[in-house]
């Protein structure tokens, strides 16, 4: 069975099918990026994909589970025991701590418990920064501080919305490197982008464009790490 | 860690790391306590300050003898039935109808002390008698016979039933101060009860006249002990006074209740909209919070714990500064200090919780319906 299965799955808003007839599968472990133009419906499969949204038809299994039919109550607790969620604008809470902020995942899933934040931001790389707000830390560091939190938990899936998209070059490797070793340890990672580069890393691309599943990609030559100057432009086909 | 910890910690943080944010909601929540404990205090110390006021209208309570005159130990019994800390004065009046230059007069025997303190509206020119030998003469008696301060007055006194061959008993008494009431005791001279039981005989006491700081229930509870204590003495309450310090009493309360109402209305309006611009800001926030798993019932729970702990602080705060208003009130109107009430400190730290919490549950129910997939739509 694979972790998460979208059967038929359909967006619709009005006259507008954000998502039309979408179905993908998702293997325990995999890092696959999902890719697209704006408004191909990339969000509306991320907001689906992690409990925020609900599809207007279709069958979304996670775990065994169709998401699709569990109420607003169910989806929060399965967001919170199984996903972890990191963003573009990294969305920390501004006058909470580095450790903090991961605390508060924890808080809301189980128990805080501060050593083992300290723990996950040491693996982040920022055990230095534990006690700095976010406004006195860099947006690289800022991300990090978003990886922390979203594997602080140990979910099933991290699903990661454009996280390099407000990133420099360097943080960009940082950030795809932490990808690395949590795909290393079987952590299964789904990355939605707009950046070739980054989606290229990952072992399978999904490209979508007007809200269908245009192309899949495996990538034969997976290495899990970024290399800006191998950059080279995905063939999408029509 | 305890969640209980974490969720102190948070709401800490969310306080003192925000403060510039949150000084504006403590500040209307803080004005709001210190206006409402400080109306209380004055709302319970208007009766004493009233009270007081209305001791300088004269006395309350007349004793006058069931059967004719009573005497001094009847009123002395009378006068233990009220506490000691409620009597502001007594005056024992015994009259008598003298002559002065054959022309007569009523006297009354007195105790001046006891006078001054049921009658401090009372102008006297000149001085009060302080001693034995002296007198005070009504503003209209002395006009009549062209009296003044520092002359001597012969006072003349024919026993009822004396025969024609009995001499009438006279004294000489120093006239100390002319009385200007506005009333009909400008019509009277006043004495020592010693000198007019010189002059006039033993006799018993007519009236006493009794200043008691009480509210109309106790006084007419002090009648009724009265009664019953001293068959000889019957007491009763002088109706103008203590009816007219009850209406005004109770118009004065109602007036700051009203006020105290509208004020509690205001403070709730205000902390309502506070906290609905606190709600919108962090929109975002909330939206996080829900996508990393926080329940409707977290999110309330961290928004109420906030606003509840404001209005802790507000409270606090409103206790303390709200007693230095009513202070400021009681100086000002009344010209008197007012008493810290030590009750009020709890209970306006628990009003100012419950009002803040109270109006801060429409704009935290609200952040309940935020849609975590809209507020944090990357760009």
């Amino acid at each position: 069975m694979s972790l998460l299965e979208l059967n038929h799955i359909y967006k619709i808003y009005g006259d507008l099918h954000a998502l039309d007839d979408v179905s993908l599968k998702v293997e325990k472990g995999e890092w696959v990026s999902i890719m697209g133009p704006s408004g191909s419906g990339k969000s509306t499969m991320m907001n689906i994909i992690g409990c925020m949204d609900k599809p207007s038809r279709g069958e979304v299994l996670l775990d065994g589970v169709d998401i699709a039919k569990e109420s607003a109550k169910n989806l929060t607790a399965i967001r919170r025991d199984k996903i972890g969620l990191i963003f573009q604008q990294f969305h920390l809470v501004n006058y909470l701590t580095a450790v903090e902020n991961v605390m508060l995942a924890q808080y809301y899933h189980s128990l805080p418990d501060e050593k083992e934040a300290l723990e996950a931001l040491d693996r982040v790389g920022l055990a230095d920064r534990a006690n700095h707000l976010p406004s006195q830390l860099s947006g690289g560091e800022q991300q990090r501080v978003c990886v922390a939190r979203a594997l602080i938990n140990y979910p099933e899936i991290i699903l990661a919305d454009e996280p390099t998209g407000n990133l420099d070059e360097a943080n960009e490797e940082i950030v795809v490197d932490l990808f690395h070793k949590l795909h290393d340890e079987g952590t299964t990672l789904i990355v939605v982008t707009h950046d070739p580069e980054v989606a290229e890393v990952a072992q399978r691309t999904l490209v979508l464009r007007s809200g269908k599943l245009h192309k899949e990609i495996v990538n034969e030559n997976f290495t899990g790490k970024i290399h800006f100057e191998d950059r080279q432009e995905v063939q999408v086909n029509a | 860690m305890k969640k209980q910890q974490m969720y102190i910690r948070m709401i800490t943080a969310s306080l003192m790391r925000r403060r510039s944010r949150m000084l504006v909601a403590l500040l209307s929540i803080a004005i709001g306590a210190t206006i409402l404990s400080g109306l209380v205090t004055i709302y319970y110390d208007v009766p004493r300050q009233m009270g007081a006021q209305f001791r300088n209208y004269g006395a309350n309570l007349i004793l006058t003898g069931t059967d004719g005159a009573f005497s001094e130990s009847d009123m002395q019994q009378s006068l233990s039935v009220i506490p000691a800390g409620d009597l502001v004065g007594a005056a024992p009046f015994r009259y008598e109808n003298i002559r002065i230059h054959e022309h007569p007069v009523v006297a009354a025997g007195t105790d001046m002390n006891g006078a001054k303190a049921t009658s401090p509206f009372w102008r006297v020119e000149g001085e009060w008698c302080s001693a034995d030998g002296q007198i005070m003469v009504g503003k209209n008696v002395a006009e009549s016979f062209r009296l003044k301060t520092g002359e001597m007055l012969t006072l003349s006194f024919t026993p009822e039933n004396a025969d024609k061959d009995t001499a009438d008993s006279t004294l000489d008494l120093e006239i100390t101060g002319i009385l200007d009431t506005g009333g009909k005791e400008e019509d009277y001279v006043y004495l020592s009860l010693h000198d007019l039981e010189t002059l006039a005989g033993a006799g018993g006491l007519d009236v006493c006249e009794v200043s008691v700081s009480a509210q109309s229930e106790q006084l007419k509870a002090y009648t009724n002990e009265i009664g019953k204590r001293t068959a000889a003495v019957s007491a009763h309450l002088v109706k103008r006074v203590t009816a007219s310090e009850t209406t005004v009493l109770s118009k004065l309360q109602a007036l700051v209740l009203l006020v105290t109402i509208v004020v509690l209305a205001l403070t709730m309006i205000c902390v309502a909209t506070t906290m609905t611009a606190v709600v919108t800001e962090r929109r975002k926030e909330i939206g996080l919070r829900k996508a990393i798993g926080a329940s409707d019932r977290s999110i309330i729970g961290e928004f109420l714990g906030e606003s509840m702990m404001l209005g802790g602080i507000g409270g606090i705060l409103g206790s303390v500064l709200g007693f230095v208003f009513a202070q400021q009130v009681s100086l000002r109107v009344f010209s008197s200090d007012i008493r810290f009430q030590w009750l009020l400190v709890p209970l306006t730290i628990l009003v100012s919780v419950g009002v803040t919490g109270l109006s801060s549950l429409l704009p935290i129910r609200s952040a309940t319906e935020v849609d975590p997939a809209l507020v944090l739509k990357g760009e």
